[in-house]
């Protein structure tokens, strides 16, 4: 995974991800998911690029269990969010909807770097600053959905549970 | 070595022996959704290939945010969920019945149970001793399915709270204190257990808000023993049967232990936009408030309403504010009517909406503009929550609220008691 940075603060919520005023649009995703940290940064959905990465502070998802949070970035192209620390749900959601949540010291990389994400070796390469910066590995059941290609997947696969 | 109350529900749900930090696969006692997570759960489910749920009768949608319908979207999301729960024999709670929250609590949850709602403050559950937990539509989906989830026992940190309650201080005013001092982040991943005398003595509407609350501390539950107070709750909700007594064992290993004296508590205040921005009512200084929200899964309950209207009695709110009342369910709604609380916020100039969650969510009943300040007393404080980025959400108890609607600026309400 290659891709370039966009960097958000401290305490993201899913309200400033995907706030609650677009409640109506929940089942209508790609009109929802145009809206995307319009509070935090307007435009931000025509501004992304597929294959790019979101990269926060502390506690990034916390606040409602809205699972359209991880949807809407999903669907404007985000590859995996980096962040210092995840709410719980928020962080569960991700890798059911098989997107990587990787927690590392954020303060390593500036908006607009060039990084590349090694998740099975837990490095990520900042090609901008030449930089090589290791995080500690995906828990394995986290991995096992991710391998998976999320949670859907695996209990269309099993029909059941089987992740220990 | 003994168990937390989290280990021991979880080992009962798991069928062996469990200790924090395992990852285990538990079976689901009660799975629900509300309208604005059940729509994308169905079709998860879809997704998945299931044509039938676990067990329909534990099973429930709550229609609650867009309660009722503000819009054709979510009108036709409704209709998609009704038709569903038909199919599959899904509890249906319709358009004004409540929050969901409010209405397990009266109706389903269970000392000992483990309930799993899409929706996160699914933990109020966890002031009957319920582990009740939080997540998003594909976990709510597979509990629905399968009757099961995955999770992780998490670690405990006890919180206890000592000696007798002040005047005007209120469970709101505990969770408030304890997440101004440990952080919206202090228990992430962690299940909070409250202890204490002052908690033995709190009534389930305070132990109700707290439990609420403990999400925006980041806990995975807020879990209280259950005792008399539940006892006395499960018999007025009409099922004694469901009582049940459990407790963690006093040798239980816990991360770590956090005290509060109730007696150094004031009224409390989160300022925007985030939840441990907390101020005492004496640091707040003047704070003009154009809209007064009480109610929400955080403070709707009749003994909230008890609060604010004894305050408001034979008063008229400040000319300046408006004050919406959203009473937690239907239940509430008609004690409210029944020992005459409504009529005293309807003759101090407040407007009674019909139960449901949307005035917190910024969906309808209470949209804030521009550049607005409200005084509310739901669960979060977050920018644009209610509406308009550009407003501004203070969180307080109940008192604090009929206090603040009289004054028209936020108010200390121990001067009212």
């Amino acid at each position: 995974m290659k891709g370039k940075v966009w960097k958000f603060g401290n305490a993201i919520s899913t309200d400033h991800i995907i706030p609650g005023r677009y409640f109506y649009l929940r089942s209508n995703l790609p009109e929802l998911s145009k809206h995307i940290l319009e509070y935090e940064r307007p435009g931000f959905s025509e501004m992304v690029s597929p294959g790019d990465f979101i990269v926060a502070g502390q506690n990034f998802g916390l606040g409602s269990s809205r699972e359209h949070a991880v949807i809407v970035i999903k669907m404007n192209g985000i590859q995996a969010v980096l962040a210092k620390s995840f709410a719980r749900i928020f962080y569960r959601n991700c890798f059911n909807n098989g997107l990587p949540a990787i927690i590392c010291n954020t303060d390593q990389f500036e908006e607009g770097d060039q990084i590349e994400i090694f998740l099975d070796q837990g490095k990520i390469t900042n090609h901008t600053r030449k930089e090589d910066l290791s995080f500690l590995a995906l828990p394995p059941v986290m991995k096992r959905i991710l391998n998976d290609g999320g949670l859907v997947e695996h209990v269309k696969k099993y029909k059941d549970l089987r992740l220990i | 070595m003994g168990m937390t109350l989290t280990e021991k529900i979880l080992s009962e749900h798991a069928g062996k022996e469990v200790r924090a930090g395992e990852i285990v696969i538990i079976k689901v006692d009660l799975a629900y959704t509300q309208d604005g997570t059940g729509p994308l759960a169905v079709r998860k489910i879809q997704e998945m290939g299931f044509e039938k749920v676990y067990n329909p009768q534990r099973t429930i949608f709550f229609f609650d945010h867009a309660s009722p319908s503000p819009r054709i979207e979510l009108s036709n999301d409704h209709a998609f969920l009704r038709n569903f729960a038909q199919k599959t024999g899904i509890q249906v709670s319709d358009v004004g019945l409540g929050i969901s929250h409010q209405v397990v609590a009266e109706s389903y949850v269970r000392p000992g149970d483990v309930v799993i709602g899409a929706d996160s403050h699914t933990c109020t559950g966890g002031a009957l001793g319920a582990f009740a937990t939080g997540v998003g539509s594909t976990d709510a989906a597979v509990a629905i399915a399968l009757g099961k989830i995955w999770l992780r026992v998490p670690e405990t940190i006890r919180v206890v709270v000592e000696g007798k309650l002040p005047e005007g201080i209120y469970g709101k005013d505990i969770i408030l204190h304890l997440i101004g001092k440990i952080g919206a982040a202090g228990a992430t991943y962690k299940a909070l257990e409250y202890t204490g005398d002052t908690i033995g003595g709190l009534e389930m509407a305070g132990r109700m808000t707290i439990a609420n609350m403990s999400v925006e501390a980041g806990g995975k539950v807020g879990l209280f023993p259950s005792d008399e107070i539940t006892r006395t709750w499960l018999d007025r909700m009409g099922r004694p049967e469901d009582f049940r007594k459990m407790s963690s064992d006093p040798d239980a290993v816990y991360e770590k232990t956090v005290r509060i004296h109730a007696k150094e508590l004031k009224p409390t205040i989160a300022c925007p936009h985030q939840l441990d921005n907390t101020k005492t009512i004496d640091e707040i200084g003047e704070v003009k408030v154009d809209q007064v929200f009480l109610g929400t899964s955080c403070n709707g309950r009749l003994e909230d309403l008890h609060i604010a209207a004894k305050i408001l009695k034979g008063k008229r709110i400040h000319p300046k504010t408006r004050m919406i009342v959203t009473p937690g369910s239907r239940m509430v709604y008609r004690e409210a009517l029944k020992d005459g609380t409504a009529e005293v916020f309807v003759e101090s100039g407040a407007l009674l909406t019909a139960p449901g969650c949307g005035g917190c969510v910024g969906l309808h009943e209470g949209v804030l503009g521009d550049g607005e300040v409200c005084l509310a007393t739901q669960p979060r404080n977050f920018k644009g929550r209610m509406g308009s980025p550009k407003s501004f959400i203070y969180l307080g108890s109940p008192a604090v609220a009929a206090a603040t609607a009289i004054e028209g600026k936020i108010a200390d309400p121990r001067k009212y008691l």
